[in-house]
């Protein structure tokens, strides 16, 4: 191995040397943070196994409210996981230069989200001891299967298209920390930067950031078809593919926006993580706003227009029923607030996306909440008695625990690998100036001879 | 090849409750109360369902609706089970395995007459029914998925029983507990593939209707209308 005399290596490390901070030192604050995150996650396993040993009885789910906080968990934390892979493929593909620092943060969020989403299916179910029968009883009509092919499959690829780019920075580690060598050594694979393993590379991440799309695209629309191929009322809905599917990616981009202000702010990496970044992550949040909106309006408009009884059951219960403080809070968080800030350039600030970011995510969540447990609320054969679901103790500190343990493996990552991809900032600082400039001189017309040839099919046309 | 199906004659049915505890005892449901009704874990495979009947006085009259699992011949809930665990049988029954259920409460969710239940916590039955229990229906653990068999076992039992006297089952020899139990001869069970029998009849009667029939579940219990 060559690398300790790579000389390419040790210059620009100067320039980022803040980036490799985390990894090589950790303060008091690092262990606090672990502990408190820690103390959430042991009140999160102590509420499983309690429901372990007595089963879902400990939930306050019943019949018909068969399913509750759990697979709301599951579809907003799949829908976290669009936030990662799937932007970070469309910027890299469409050559988005502002990308450079924020793709990892990124794709790490994919790929440790996806364990929860996974995570609270297998909590949800009666018999976690049998969950093998999956794989070994598989029938491929129901649409959980289809959500286990896709999800495993998104998992892998993401996890693929997460350490492809991950491989320069690793070698770098691997050069200049003496801290856990083997592991670099071993994940680096060899990298010495040449030019050939760059192109490899490059030519790598670039298919993989094709492919992740439609696998990305057809996770959220099979979390949706578990809900929309059953003929229950309001589930069974022709939009809800796309709807999820929109649902997943504005989800996905406020919670990226979240935990950049929190890596700029933890890491005082300011000088990365710029306005500039969560200016434009805010307008493609306002985007997705309005296009949630759409959705969402269509959904209810022609279930309102329909007018069918057993729909409209649910529709009220979420305008002026039980739901409705869900519902509206849900219509002010998702679109009211996000838009209200997100519309002005002065409050379009790192504080202002934040805040609608959160607002988005809170919002979002009660959107599964109220498609999931409304539907269920209210059969279309009357009940005698009406149940009302109120979620316990075991179900809040999963879901606690599942936000801590995300938060901590998230943490961990930040210690073990550069949250910002040093490699991608150094290119971009190289080449990336001038590529842009070429890039840029190609789509405007040359002054005198690119005059000519725009005139000619004008006048194609005219003719 | 028979096609196992059941008439319940509502102007016949006094909403007397029999049928309910018939199969209680029957499928060794355990005994549960009005806490556990409000918070949806109470056990009725055969359940009664509140509805507005047509009624002349000033306001309708409320009536019950006698609902075992309607045992579709299109059944929502077999379709969306990811490992198999509930089945359609070449006679029409929709089954349950307990042993392969993994509790995704996926066909609870997708039965349109939440006919299913799942088991919140290990079952209890108190000191002196505990050992009373039927031997021929297993005791379901807690984390599966359970509904009305059409008393399967009884299918099982009399067809043993027409083997050993090398004879075919004859009609009526299997019933369901709930049929056997009502007191006014509301519930008819039987073949409905075979056109000669009780059951075939009155599933033709013009009073005849299926619950819920729009949504094409093709359910088999066929409920005849009051009135005539």
């Amino acid at each position: 191995m060559k690398h300790d005399t790579t000389p390419a290596l040790t210059s620009p490390l100067i320039e980022d040397a803040i980036l490799l901070e985390p990894i090589l030192r950790t303060g008091p604050k690092f262990y606090f943070t672990v502990a408190v995150l820690l103390a959430i996650i042991a009140l999160g396993v102590f509420a499983y196994l309690t429901q372990f040993r007595e089963g879902l009885g400990v939930t306050g789910l019943g019949r018909p409210v068969y399913w509750g906080i759990y697979i709301t968990n599951f579809v907003f934390f799949i829908g976290i996981s669009h936030a990662g892979t799937l932007i970070s493929a469309i910027l890299r593909i469409v050559g988005a230069e502002w990308r450079r620092t924020i793709t990892r943060s990124a794709e790490v969020i994919t790929v440790m989200v996806i364990l929860f989403g996974v995570g609270n299916i297998l909590i949800d179910l009666g018999r976690p001891d049998r969950m093998l029968n999956v794989i070994k009883f598989g029938r491929l009509q129901s649409p959980l299967l289809w959500d286990v092919c896709s999800i495993t499959v998104y998992l892998t690829m993401s996890t693929v298209y997460l350490y492809l780019p991950l491989i320069p920075d690793i070698a770098i580690l691997r050069d200049r920390t003496q801290k856990r060598r083997w592991l670099y050594r071993t994940l680096a694979l060899g990298w010495t930067g040449t030019p050939r393993q760059h192109r490899v590379l490059e030519i790598l991440i670039g298919i993989m950031a094709i492919i992740v799309i439609p696998v990305a695209v057809s996770v959220h629309t099979v979390v949706s078809f578990v809900f929309a191929m059953t003929i229950q009322p309001m589930w069974h809905s022709a939009i809800f593919g796309p709807y999820f599917v929109v649902g997943a990616i504005f989800s996905g981009i406020a919670a990226l926006i979240c935990a950049m202000a929190l890596i700029r702010w933890v890491y005082g990496l300011g000088e990365y993580l710029k306005n500039i970044h969560f200016n434009n992550l805010g307008l493609l949040l306002l985007v997705m706003c309005f296009a949630w909106f759409y959705f969402t309006a269509s959904e209810f408009l022609t279930t309102f227009y329909g007018n069918e009884p057993a729909h409209m059951g649910i529709f009220w219960m979420k305008f002026t029923g039980p739901f409705a403080p869900h519902f509206w809070t849900m219509v002010t968080t998702c679109f009211v607030i996000p838009v209200a800030i997100l519309c002005n350039k002065r409050t379009r600030t790192i504080a202002g996306t934040v805040i609608a970011s959160i607002s988005v995510n809170i919002g979002m969540y009660l959107e599964r909440f109220i498609i999931v447990v409304p539907s269920l609320s209210q059969p279309r054969l009357p009940h005698a008695e009406s149940v009302v679901y109120h979620p316990t103790w075991v179900e809040w500190s999963i879901l606690a625990g599942c936000f801590a343990a995300f938060t901590l493996l998230y943490v961990l990552f930040t210690k073990l690998f550069p949250i910002v991809s040093i490699w991608e900032v150094q290119e971009g600082r190289e080449r990336s100036i001038a590529e842009v400039t070429e890039r840029l001189k190609s789509y405007i017309p040359e002054p005198s001879s690119g005059h000519q040839v725009a005139r000619q099919p004008a006048v194609g046309v005219g003719t | 090849m028979a096609k196992w199906g059941m008439t319940i004659d509502l102007d016949r049915c006094t909403a007397c409750q029999a049928c309910v505890t018939a199969c209680q005892a029957e499928n060794n449901l355990p005994p549960t109360g009005p806490d556990d009704a409000r918070r949806g874990r109470n056990y009725t495979w055969m359940e009664m369902i509140p509805f507005e009947g047509e009624g002349e006085r000033p306001k309708p009259i409320q009536r019950l609706l006698p609902r075992p699992c309607l045992h579709c011949d299109n059944p929502p809930c077999v379709k969306v089970c990811p490992v198999g665990a509930t089945f359609k049988n070449e006679e029409g029954i929709v089954g349950q395995v307990f042993s392969r259920c993994i509790g995704c409460r996926y066909c609870t969710t997708a039965c349109p007459y939440t006919a299913r239940y799942f088991n919140w916590t290990t079952p209890r039955w108190p000191e002196p029914m505990a050992t009373h229990l039927n031997p021929d229906v297993s005791v379901r653990p807690k984390g599966v998925v359970e509904k009305c068999s059409f008393c399967h076992h009884r299918l099982q039992n009399a067809r043993d029983a027409a083997r050993a006297e090398n004879r075919p089952l004859r009609p009526g020899e299997y019933s369901t507990a709930c049929a056997d139990a009502c007191p006014t001869g509301a519930i008819v069970f039987g073949d409905l593939a075979n056109p000669k029998s009780d059951i075939s009849k009155l599933a033709h009667s013009r009073r005849a209707f299926k619950l819920l029939e729009d949504l094409g579940t093709e359910p088999k219990v066929i409920y005849l209308r009051e009135g005539d």
